[in-house]
């Protein structure tokens, strides 16, 4: 094995945050779509936007309803630094070729609500996890051992009055490797939320993605281009005469023999010396 | 037709940023160093008395002849790297070297004159065990070559078989040597360990089995470093347990007769295996009845065989070494034995009688920073007077050659542990100590007006006095014709140039010994060894504090770390002088997972250094209160992440203000499908100037610049070449929030990346279509940029602009780096090293995900290459000319003083520097420049204006007189 490559078991280098202040300019987020010439991307499979808080409880009905396999989504937020998590929804998983996921969660509680702002005011971490799951195989085998974890300052999750993007990545096969989670908007700017309604329900986009096939070279389209240039390039230059080629340079050189013969005539020298 | 023309000329003014050097410009900024890697078999070449050639063979693969009075190589062949290359064996007879090579594979011959390959042969598979000269009237013409169950004998001449025969009970016995004195006969001996010796005698001439005898010694395990075949056909054997030599004849099948150590006056050293050294100077004759047996650490005795008695002819203690040399029909014993601390003396003996040859003493001085020695090479030839004068070459643990002449003067020294570099560092050397002074003066404490007024003016007068001698120097200089000027390097007169083209290369090698070698001229400046490093360390060199924190030295960190168990220590010292720091740095008793060096600083400028052990617990170095107290106060703001490749798991971690962790995100890539390779982070030291790329239509398109971004290499367990794919995630290291995942498909390893900027460019093996693809990914945060003061990974919701295009490239890559300079203005490169021993300097302008397929108005404006799937290897574009660097094993660059230079060090079994200017010398005068025009020019200017200005005075004057 090379030795720029990491034998087993080995821990690779450090990543630190590098210059940090959160008293930015605040700054209008209309500007939410890249411009982009490639259009909309295509790992986003499929989008549930979900605002399902009807305030039933989880697991009741909706599993069967849906007739899909739900895993939970828990949630800590905690003034001291430990993790604790409790169920803040449950995501529902559609097996098949369209797989689709949705979420339904409830409401925060008034309790919940009150140590949120005050993790938010010690700059305390908002976490998420969801268990490791496959989207794609049946029911057994999906669940494996272990949590795909994410986290959000509080205050972000205070501030944007609980608007968060959830996104869930796999991998080739379908598993789930990781989750992410933003705010909208994202920053901290200290703002008070004053209102508790506010802070009630969650308004949540929820997306999947999967890894997107890399392209190879594009031999094919260059050859064909290199082609069509051959040939609108080859034909009409065979065609093509001395003459129909440089019949303005020809032209050219004539009028300026021309114009520097007829230049010569005393004519103009009489009017000089006037 | 206008269009194309222009665009013609634009490509070529584009194009035309040409690095090749001119003739004249060779090796005036650039070296080479060739190396071979630490020497297993060394043979003099003893054909001729004045022959100058010294053959090595390599545990790199290598064989060479170095010159004996330069150290310089007089050729070299480098065959495959790894087992399929390796050499395993190395015989000299005459003018021809006889090499096994890769296991048994091949058998060859070298003319050792010119280095050429008389011929080669592909023997019979079957792991090889030992190979041997053989004789036949004091005529060698044969090599035999012993394997796992069968022996061959070739011709020496072209190397053709004269037979091969198998070995009988080839899968009970195990074969070790093979053992032949010109009688006609080839001995094959064979061990069963723990019960008997057998013995196979084969006829030379048709390989016919004359004999097959056992003998019974159930006290044998090894057969190789015990026995030893001595005199006439005497198999002479130590045993272990009761500490006795054993001796049976070849020849008359006799029974084992037993000699204890004890009845010659012995004594083994406890817990010491003695160890039997004979000696054959012609294979064609048998080998000598005296030998050696080390019998501890530091006592060698020579002994001789004489009518079946062994006698004690010296005893030599202390000695750390001995080894047998002939020239001629003399054959001595050289003997290293310690004198002093520093020194040891190497005497010689006549291997016949035991005495000591007058005036042979040769002093021998130890490197207090090298290893100790291993193997004494010794050549040996005759005077003039008949008397014996030999050379010796010590090879030290440190893999150090040094060739030794009598009395004691050193004629070269290879330092061959640079033929195996792990990771270097360049660090700027210190001012001068004129202008250290002059720093100084900032650096104190006020004390008076007068007396700074007095300071400051010593310390002007003192840099007038070092410009007056430095111009008396140049002029000096310039008289004297070029090849006599010496520019010899030595630590006093290490220091900064105008442009900081000069650096210290900080090299560690994978011997532990570390080198300080001085980048404009490659000479080494310091070296120290390292003992006690464990064979499959790890190492990760910082620069923790630089010179510019005059009056505190700098300083370098060296993290080693045992692969197995994880355990590490620190290794501090001053990367200019090599000298270790007499800051003790913090025992580590626990595995450390991880080292972080972070951009704080205490209060001696020294960056803190975080090592995280597998407790997930965190210790600081230099852990003063000062250090604490700041972490304390950025604990929430220190992130850091964990890589386990073995379970596919990454996770991040948030320092508390206790030290201690905490989990904060986690990212799980299933083992079953795809396993990490490679997880690369940016450069901490690069600048970017451009914060986006102007377009077509004067819009700026802005890059995403996230300092914390990971790029994350897998490759598929399933091998199939359908099915396997490399992965390329790019996830942020603060927030574990994956920015982009992407699978190429039918791609294969090994993946070589580059992460820098906002791109990743990366190369693997196309399965499918059987070539080296490169591929490159480009982030965009779009035509706004989100927060355009400070880049924060916690705050960015917006996933960015993710442009990815691929590439053919026509060879295969070995290494792979970019070019960094000061500021980011210059364009950037690629510097690809490729197995044909090129580095190849590529614009990253050819990687460039924008590349139009059809060119448009607008992507002409922004100069866009048009699309080609093929990326061209132009032969200017080789940075390193004919001066091929074998093996490149990594690149390393670092920014010079001049935005235009980026420094350059390519490391494999050679060593190679140069500077590379990416976007040409923009700011520097061409060598050629012509100065003497320019100021011929300007005075003829100024004198021309003097007298015009003269004349239209006068021619004024004049006019008013009139």
């Amino acid at each position: 094995m090379d030795r720029e490559q990491f034998s087993a078991g080995e821990h690779i280098k450090p990543g630190i945050t590098r210059g940090r202040s959160y008293r930015a300019r605040p700054r209008p987020m209309e500007k939410k779509q890249p411009i982009s010439d490639r259009g909309q991307d295509p790992r986003r499979l499929e989008l549930c936007l979900v605002n399902s808080n009807n305030g039933r409880r989880i697991g009741e009905t909706l599993d069967a309803e849906l007739s899909g396999y739900s895993v939970p989504l828990e949630h800590s937020f905690e003034t001291d630094d430990v993790t604790n998590f409790r169920v803040r929804g449950a995501l529902i998983l559609k097996p098949g070729r369209e797989q689709s996921v949705s979420l339904s969660q409830n409401q925060l509680s008034e309790e919940d609500r009150i140590r949120l702002k005050e993790v938010a005011a010690v700059d305390g971490l908002y976490k998420i996890r969801v268990p490791r799951v496959s989207l794609q195989s049946d029911r057994a085998e999906r669940a494996m051992e272990g949590h795909l974890t994410a986290f959000v300052r509080a205050c972000a999750m205070v501030e944007s009055h609980l608007s968060d993007v959830l996104t869930l990545h796999t991998d080739v096969s379908g598993v789930l490797i990781g989750v992410s989670i933003v705010t909208l908007p994202g920053a901290c700017r200290g703002t008070e939320v004053e209102d508790e309604v506010d802070l009630e329900t969650f308004n949540t986009t929820l997306s999947v993605m999967a890894p997107i096939s890399a392209p190879g070279p594009e031999t094919a389209l260059f050859l064909e281009r290199l082609e069509q240039e051959t040939e609108k390039k080859g034909k009409p230059q065979e065609q093509k005469s001395f003459f129909a080629k440089y019949w303005y340079l020809i032209l050219g050189g004539a009028i300026f023999l021309m114009l520097s013969n007829s230049a010569q005539p005393p004519a103009g020298g009489a009017r000089e010396q006037s | 037709m206008a269009e194309l023309i222009l665009l013609l000329l634009r490509c070529s003014v584009l194009f035309s940023a040409v690095h090749a050097v001119f003739e004249d410009q060779v090796g005036k900024f650039d070296w080479r160093q060739q190396y071979v890697g630490n020497v297993r078999f060394a043979h003099f070449d003893n054909q001729i008395q004045s022959s100058k050639k010294v053959l090595v063979a390599t545990d790199d693969n290598v064989f060479a002849a170095i010159n004996t009075r330069t150290g310089e190589l007089f050729w070299r062949h480098v065959d495959k790297n790894g087992p399929e290359g390796s050499i395993d064996a190395l015989l000299l007879q005459g003018q021809d070297a006889i090499m096994v090579v890769g296991d048994g594979r091949l058998l060859r011959s070298w003319d050792v004159n010119v280095g050429g390959l008389n011929w080669e042969t592909v023997l019979d598979s079957g792991s090889f065990q030992s190979a041997s000269l053989v004789g036949q009237q004091d005529h060698v013409r044969y090599v035999a070559v012993l394997k796992k169950a069968a022996i061959s004998l070739h011709y020496l001449s072209n190397g053709h078989q004269k037979w091969i025969e198998n070995l009988p009970e080839s899968d009970t016995v195990d074969y070790q040597s093979v053992y032949s004195d010109g009688t006609g006969e080839v001995f094959v001996l064979g061990l069963v360990p723990n019960s008997h010796i057998t013995v196979v005698v084969y006829s030379l001439d048709d390989g016919e089995i004359l004999k097959q005898f056992t003998v019974d010694c159930p006290w044998l395990s090894e057969l190789l470093s015990s026995c030893s075949v001595i005199g006439r056909g005497m198999l002479t054997c130590v045993d272990l347990l009761s500490l006795s030599l054993n001796m049976f004849d070849l020849h008359s099948d006799s029974e084992m007769n037993r000699v204890s150590l004890e009845s010659i006056g012995l004594e083994v050293s406890p817990s010491f295996r003695p160890l039997l050294v004979s000696t054959q100077p012609n294979a064609a004759r048998a080998p000598l009845s005296e030998f050696l047996l080390q019998m501890g650490p530091d006592q060698h005795v020579l002994l001789q065989l004489h009518m079946g008695q062994i006698l004690t002819l010296r005893d030599f203690k202390p000695a750390m070494l001995a080894s047998f040399a002939t020239s001629g029909e003399k054959t001595v014993v050289a003997v290293m034995s310690p004198k002093n601390q520093t020194a040891s003396s190497i005497n010689l003996f006549s291997a016949e009688t035991g005495r000591r040859l007058l005036d042979t003493t040769l002093i021998f001085t130890m490197d207090p920073n090298g290893g100790k020695p291993v193997q004494l090479y010794v050549q040996a030839f005759l005077k003039k007077d008949d008397s014996v004068g030999y050379r010796v070459m010590v090879q030290t643990e440190d893999h150090q050659l040094t060739f030794i002449q009598q009395p004691g003067r050193v004629m070269w020294t290879r330092e061959e542990a640079l033929s195996d570099v792990v990771t270097m560092e360049m660090v700027d050397l210190p001012l001068t100590a004129t202008q250290a002074e002059l720093e100084g003066e900032f650096g104190k404490k006020a004390d008076g007006l007068l007396s700074m007024v007095l300071k400051r003016l010593s310390s002007q007068l003192i840099l007038v006095q070092a410009w007056a001698t430095h111009l008396w120097k140049l002029f000096y200089d310039a008289r004297k014709p070029r090849s006599q000027v010496k520019n010899e390097v030595t630590i006093e007169n290490l220091s900064r140039d105008d442009f900081n083209l000069q650096k210290m290369m900080v090299m560690v090698t994978a011997s532990g010994k570390l080198f300080g070698i001085d980048s404009k001229t490659g000479t080494i400046v310091w070296k120290h060894y390292l003992e006690n490093v464990p064979l499959n360390a790890a190492f990760n060199l910082m620069v923790q504090r630089t010179t510019a924190h005059f009056p505190h030295p700098p300083q370098c960190t060296l993290l080693i770390k045992d692969k197995d168990t994880g355990l590490a220590m620190l290794h501090v010292f001053n990367p200019i002088f090599g000298k270790k720091s007499h800051i003790s740095p913090p025992l580590l008793p626990q595995p450390i997972l991880q080292s972080l060096l972070l951009p704080l600083m205490d209060q001696d400028y020294a960056k803190v250094l975080l090592l995280v052990d597998d407790q997930y617990k965190v210790s600081a170095f230099p852990s003063s209160k000062n250090v604490l107290q700041q972490l304390q106060e950025m604990a929430s703001s220190i992130f850091f992440y964990l890589v386990d490749a073995e379970q596919g798991r990454l996770s991040g971690y948030r320092l508390r203000t206790d030290l201690s962790t905490e989990l904060i995100w986690e990212v799980v890539l299933p083992t079953e499908v795809q396993k990490i390779v490679s997880v690369k982070e940016k450069k901490a030291n690069e600048h970017v100037h451009s914060q986006g790329r102007v377009m077509g239509d004067r819009s700026v398109l802005y890059k995403y610049l996230n300092p914390n971004l990971l790029a994350l290499v897998t490759e598929s367990t399933d091998q199939h070449q359908e099915r396997s794919f490399v992965g390329i995630f790019l996830i942020d290291g603060i927030t574990g929030r994956i920015i982009h995942e992407a699978v190429q498909r039918k791609a294969r390893g090994p993946v070589h990346i580059v992460h820098s900027e906002n791109w990743v460019v990366y190369e693997y093996w196309s399965t499918k279509s059987r070539r080296v693809e490169f591929s490159v990914i480009e982030l965009y945060e779009g035509m706004e940029l989100y927060n355009s003061s400070v880049f924060s990974s916690l705050d960015r919701p917006l996933a960015p602009q993710v442009l990815h295009q691929s590439y053919i490239f026509p060879s295969a890559v070995s290494a792979m780096e970019a070019t960094m300079t000061e500021k980011g203005i210059t364009s950037r490169h690629l510097l690809i090293g490729l197995p044909s021993g090129g580095i190849l300097s590529l614009p990253k302008m050819f990687l460039d995900p924008r590349r139009p397929e059809i060119l448009s108005e607008q992507s002409r404006e922004e100069n866009l290459i048009p699309y080609a799937p093929e990326l061209p290897i132009r032969t200017e574009w080789f940075i390193n000319y004919n001066q091929s660097v074998s093996r490149v094993r990594g690149i390393h660059t670092a920014p010079s003083g001049l935005e235009s230079t980026c420094l350059v060090v390519a490391y494999g079994l050679d060593i190679y520097q140069t500077r590379v200017y990416p976007s040409k010398q923009f700011d520097v005068l061409k060598d050629d420049y012509d100065y003497m025009l320019i100021s011929s020019v300007l005075l003829a200017l100024f004198f021309a204006t003097m007298i015009s200005k003269r004349l239209a005075e006068v021619k004024l004057l004049n006019r008013a007189w009139r």
